[in-house]
């Protein structure tokens, strides 16, 4: 990779490092929550009972559904959006983040509003002398997820478009390439680097969905492998089986992940670029505009109306006095902090993991495969086995900030290492022997050369990570620390006390810090590269 | 790119975040652990917490976690080094599991001021308060509420109803509990018939209570005083709940005290106090329970309105104890899974 000897070992260090630190956070829980118990082999054996097979199958199916839906309405509607742009096209791209940041729960009944029972698209139907339909069951399930997860895959996918030079879309504007041949030669190329890691977090956010696969899936028939951990954890406090539970959900989808990890992207967007503000110049075609333009329209509406759902009772509430209560501000603070300094940990062990890239073999499998696990290892358990180990210490809930910071980074992990590793391959290809040329080392060839090449992946990886640290729920809810409430949980707590109308307020308010911070987030990275 | 001025100021923030040390005020502490709805402002907590350091110059704190069941899964956890002097908020079904963790000591509170239904007797824990499951409904759609449990389970299946989950919520284990107590046996055949209005089961009741509200489901398993807020605190009469002939599961909280504490006389005096009119009086529209003595002043006038149930149905905690996993797993087979 062209580094000098020191920054090899440097890089080497802090990739290790971080391992180690991702390893011990996430895993250390389940040798303290092991000890102890009653031992793991006959929770182990009860890996195969008929009940947990079910859900072992039924958690697969609906995971895999979902995904293959998600990439396969989010790839052609971040092709018509990056081929036509929208009037507000920059504000849509921070919209399509929000759902991350969105309590699962107020998600859910906005969704509700839009294709339940009693929603706008039955009642359409029934006024149209159509049945009244039932989404609860699987087709619930999956629409609910395409909601969450479409957006991701459209993001990520819009990311992979963007680092195409904008020399090659001039070149294919040039030679008049057809639609089908620009997507061959261009566009696919670009895509390919980036919906490997897209679809394994798609799957890893479906396969550990909870609320939404209860709540919309109509009954006990829709319970994922993480209802019966959070079960066995919570309700029978069986530490052995939650573990045995934790243990085969980890390894099941290490093993789904395991193609997409070994699917490296190499330096197929390692074309040659001046930097050029991207342009395209695709010849008229008006068959393919009316299609994207059908595309772009159902996904709008699709994505859309929930949300004007949401802000629509959002406004109902007392918005002035809930900005003025002073749990408001307390717990916004409190989300701000936690998401903040989440995201920037995150970003930063993701960065030591991606800019190793010297590492091959097991270790190097190793390093791609644990942090993109982020997700999977329940926080439930999590949770459990650090207020174990930090008991020891004293009081526990002076440590919930920190667990809380660093369950939050581990989360961010898999977003953040799918989004940079590809382009940092690709940076390195362009770049390395340049740099190396230069004789540019340490600090400035890292700030100069790799970080300035990873500017618009880092502003994703950054807002998406706010996104999901400023949702994250319950991390620390064992850790039952009165003075530690973070947004959402004041919304899920005004929820669970009838006041329903300022929950739903909260919900706006969370929604519209959200959009500042990506907002900043993304003026944050951009302001260097421009001076 | 991120300054490193930014990075020490989250970090700096976050320390702020760690709750300070306790400020010495030289009283002892007195802490409480309970479910996190009785703490907040709306909750009856800061009011609770005003009352007992007006008379007992201490400093009562108290620590909110999700639930009973998050109560108890934190005592095993601690166990013996506990915090604790005072855990405030499990329910009757969870008391054999309480006594398991052999954390708590004789109450020693005289518990003959007691006015609950079918009586209560328990030399360590303390009731506070009460509540009656039942079926909530929206009277602009429900015109004929069902009159019996049995009504609701053969009822038209078109008319919809969400309830909760038995795995993880207390009132969807409470329902499992009232079917048992209706039908004994027969609970699975009837299960499989109700199955038919269900239109989902979920995880708490928050999200069940959601979809009611939101015009999703007309029908919602609650409890007989949820109409009491909507009138006090909203104004209005629109949700009413459908009162069962056969009787309706009856919810009783508890509390007991540590046997670890540092206070005990202060953990014990704790306990007398919430039966006193003093904690008492704010239970109906702090909790939206039902007081567990005699009221000193009459409730208000919307608890009048609520459905007083013919006759209260509970199953003896050791019996639950027994069985839970087995009528789970009844339920799970006839609910389809």
């Amino acid at each position: 990779m062209f580094l000098s000897a020191a920054d090899r070992r440097f890089r080497r260090g802090a990739a290790l490092g971080a391992l180690a630190l991702v390893l011990a956070f996430l895993f250390a829980p389940f040798l303290i929550l092991g000890t102890g118990t009653e031992g793991l082999s006959p929770a182990l054996a009860s890996l195969t009972d008929s009940y947990i097979l079910g859900v072992i199958r039924f958690t697969l199916t609906q995971a895999i559904l979902s995904t293959l839906l998600s990439l396969l309405f989010g790839v052609p509607f971040a092709l018509a959006l990056h081929r036509n742009r929208l009037p507000g096209h920059a504000l849509l791209l921070k919209l399509l983040l929000l759902p991350q940041a969105l309590p699962v729960l107020v998600g859910a009944l906005g969704l509700v509003t839009v294709f339940g029972r009693n929603g706008v698209v039955a009642d359409l139907m029934v006024w149209a002398g159509l049945p009244r339909p039932s989404i609860y069951g699987l087709p619930g399930i999956l629409i609910a997820h395409v909601f969450f997860n479409m957006p991701l895959v459209t993001r990520m996918a819009l990311g992979g478009l963007q680092a195409v030079p904008a020399e090659s879309w001039k070149l294919a504007g040039q030679l008049a390439l057809s639609p089908l041949a620009t997507f061959r030669l261009v566009e696919a190329l670009a895509l390919r680097a980036v919906l490997p890691g897209a679809a394994a977090l798609v799957f890893m956010l479906c396969f550990t969905s909870f609320t939404l696969v209860l709540v919309l899936g109509g009954g006990p028939a829709g319970t994922t492998l993480q209802v019966a951990i959070y079960q066995a954890l919570r309700y029978d406090f069986a530490p052995g089986r939650a573990l045995a539970l934790a243990l085969a959900q980890v390894a099941l989808v290490a093993l789904f992940l395991l193609p997409t990890i070994l699917a490296r992207a190499g330096g197929a967007l390692g074309g040659f670029g001046l930097g050029a503000p991207e342009r395209r110049f695709d010849p008229p075609a008006p068959l393919k505009r009316a299609a994207d333009w059908l595309v772009l329209t159902l996904g709008l509406l699709f994505l859309l109306a929930p949300f004007a759902a949401i802000v629509w009772s959002g406004l109902q509430a007392d918005l002035g006095r809930l900005v003025a209560d002073p749990q408001f501000q307390r717990a916004a603070l409190t989300s701000l902090a936690i998401a903040g300094s989440a995201t920037v940990l995150g970003l930063a062990l993701s960065l030591a993991l991606v800019l190793s890239s010297g590492l091959s073999g097991r270790l190097g499998l190793v390093l791609r495969l644990v942090p993109a696990l982020g997700l999977v290892v329940p926080s439930i358990v999590i949770g459990a086995g650090w207020f174990l180990a930090l008991r020891l210490l004293g009081d526990v809930t002076r440590f919930a900030p920190f667990v809380a910071v660093l369950s939050n980074a581990m989360v961010i992990l898999p977003y953040a290492t799918r989004i940079l590793a590809p382009e940092a391959e690709a940076a390195a290809v362009r770049t390395g022997r340049l740099a190396s040329s230069l004789g540019l080392r340490g600090w400035a060839r890292l700030r100069h050369v790799e970080l300035a090449a990873l500017r618009r992946p880092l502003a994703l990886a950054a807002s998406l990570g706010l996104a999901t640290a400023l949702g994250d729920l319950g991390s620390v809810a064992l850790f039952g620390s009165q003075d530690f409430v973070t947004l959402p949980t004041l919304l899920l707590q005004r929820m669970g006390s009838y006041r329903s109308t300022d929950a739903e307020g909260l919900a706006l308010l969370l929604g519209a810090l959200c959009l500042g911070l990506i907002f900043l987030a993304e003026r944050g990275f951009q302001e260097r590269g421009a001076a | 790119m991120l300054r490193p001025a930014l990075a020490v100021g989250l970090l700096a923030s976050l320390a702020g975040l760690s709750p300070a040390l306790a400020q010495d005020s030289g009283k002892p502490v007195l802490t409480v652990y309970t479910y996190e709805s009785f703490v907040p402002d709306w909750g009856p907590g800061p009011k609770v917490e005003a009352a007992f350091e007006a008379e007992c110059g201490c400093d009562l704190r108290f620590v909110g976690l999700e639930d009973g069941v998050a109560i108890l899964n934190r005592l095993k956890l601690e166990g013996e080094s506990t915090q604790a002097d005072v855990a405030l908020g499990l329910t009757a079904e969870l008391v054999p599991e309480f006594k398991k963790t052999g954390l708590f000591a004789p109450s020693g509170v005289d518990l003959s001021p007691l006015a609950i239904p079918g009586g209560f007797s328990d030399d360590v824990f303390v009731p506070f308060d009460y509540s009656y499951l039942a079926f909530v409904y929206d009277t602009e759609v429900v015109k004929t509420p069902p009159a019996s449990l049995d009504e609701l389970v053969n009822g038209d299946p078109e008319q919809k109803i969400a309830i909760q989950d038995p795995r993880t919520s207390t009132p969807g284990l409470g329902f499992l509990l009232w079917m048992k107590a209706v039908y004994g046996d027969g609970a699975e055949e009837k299960w499989r018939t109700l199955s038919r209005r269900i239109l989902t089961v979920t995880p708490g009741w928050s999200e069940a209570y959601g979809l009611f509200t939101k015009g999703e489901v007309p029908m919602v398993l609650s409890y007989t005083t949820s109409p009491a807020y909507h009138q006090i605190e909203e104004g209005t009469e629109r949700y009413k709940a459908a009162a069962f002939s056969e009787g309706h599961y009856l919810q009783v909280e508890l509390a007991g005290r540590l046997r670890t504490s540092k206070q005990p006389e202060l953990a014990q005096r704790f306990l007398a106090f919430t039966l006193t009119p003093a904690f008492q009086k704010l239970i109906p529209t702090g909790n939206w329970a039902l007081p567990a003595t005699k009221p000193a002043e009459p409730l208000p006038p919307a608890f009048e309105t609520l459905v007083q149930p013919a006759k209260p149905l509970a199953i003896d905690a050791e019996t639950v104890a027994t069985h839970r996993e087995a009528w789970t797993a009844e339920w799970l087979r006839a609910l389809g899974r």
